[in-house]
């Protein structure tokens, strides 16, 4: 919260793009804190890691200073901002409780996967086996969306032709 | 640009660093069944490594050492691979990326390890390639739009 305060408020944009790697770094110490240990690790490397370098490198393009936004769409924004974190809030009270064995989540797949996980992939570490094979077709569109956000940067980027 | 770094110390370090963190996103490829880790961030650290080339050893290094054509032709192999292990899920008569009925002289069991194991080879692959080619554009500063 504090992190995303003032990397909102930096005029020195190399400054805001430093916050965010370190939001993002406390991110991962909250994951690794709940035994994520598979999403802390994603945090690290590519929130802390790769997205930082990449916003170096568009800086490198661009200018570091920021223009001021125009006056008559901050209360817009802020409207818009405030509109959306209070529904977010909202929806949240219907999840159950974190770590809760008798939520809904909790008891509908998870346990064949984590009972099963050894026995019908050979993989201790269950994330894997989820990840990969049990939600195999989720796994495979990251991919291909990871790609196409490539190729469209690449696209967009690319050398002209002389 | 990115010019080459005045420091000897970053240079030296980066150099004894790359190899490491290669060996290490390697090995959480592999490890990534029984440990934290797999495809997606072995590609990363793999990309990372390239990255902390060009921001090290500069812009000429970087270039020398990555042809965008093969990154390209990487990034769209890795995905295929994804696609092919699952397409040869269906050769054994059974459904898409179902990896116990893929064609190895292997239990279906181990069959499904492997199916795993090679996915995760195409992920690591095609997000390295993806993350690298997005860095060679963003900083080739050199050519603008």
């Amino acid at each position: 919260m504090v992190f995303a305060v003032i990397a909102v408020r930096a005029a020195d944009l190399l400054a805001a793009v430093f916050v965010l790697g370190a939001y993002s770094f406390t991110m991962s110490l909250v994951w690794a804190g709940i035994g994520a240990v598979d999403v802390a690790f994603t945090e690290v490397v590519v929130g802390a890691g790769a997205s930082t370098v990449l916003f170096l490198a568009a800086l490198l393009r661009t200018s570091r200073r920021r223009s001021a936004p125009p006056s008559g769409l901050r209360w817009v924004a802020l409207g818009v901002v405030v509109a959306v974190g209070v529904a977010l809030v909202a929806v949240t009270r219907p999840i159950a409780p974190w770590g809760d064995p008798g939520s809904p989540p909790s008891r509908h797949v998870s346990p064949r996967y984590i009972t099963q996980t050894v026995a019908e992939t050979a993989t201790p570490n269950a994330v894997t086996s989820v990840l990969a094979d049990y939600r195999g077709y989720d796994t495979l569109i990251e991919t291909v969306v990871i790609f196409s956000s490539g190729v469209g940067g690449w696209l967009l980027l690319r050398r002209r032709q002389p | 640009m990115i010019e080459r770094h005045d420091s000897l110390i970053v240079v030296t370090f980066v150099r004894v660093l790359v190899p490491l963190v290669q060996l290490f996103a390697l090995y959480v490829l592999a490890y990534g069944h029984y440990g934290p880790g797999g495809g997606f961030q072995a590609g990363v650290l793999l990309a990372a490594t390239y990255i902390l080339t060009a921001l090290a050893l500069g812009r000429e290094a970087f270039q020398r050492r990555v042809n965008e054509r093969i990154c390209m032709a990487l990034a769209s192999g890795g995905v295929l691979l994804y696609l092919a292990t699952g397409l040869a899920g269906m050769l054994g008569a059974s459904t898409f990326l179902d990896y116990s009925a893929l064609p190895l002289p292997v239990s279906p069991v181990k069959a499904r390890y492997f199916g795993i194991l090679f996915i995760e080879i195409g992920v690591a692959i095609g997000v390295a390639a993806t993350l690298v080619l997005l860095f060679a554009r963003l900083a080739d500063t050199e050519h603008p739009r």
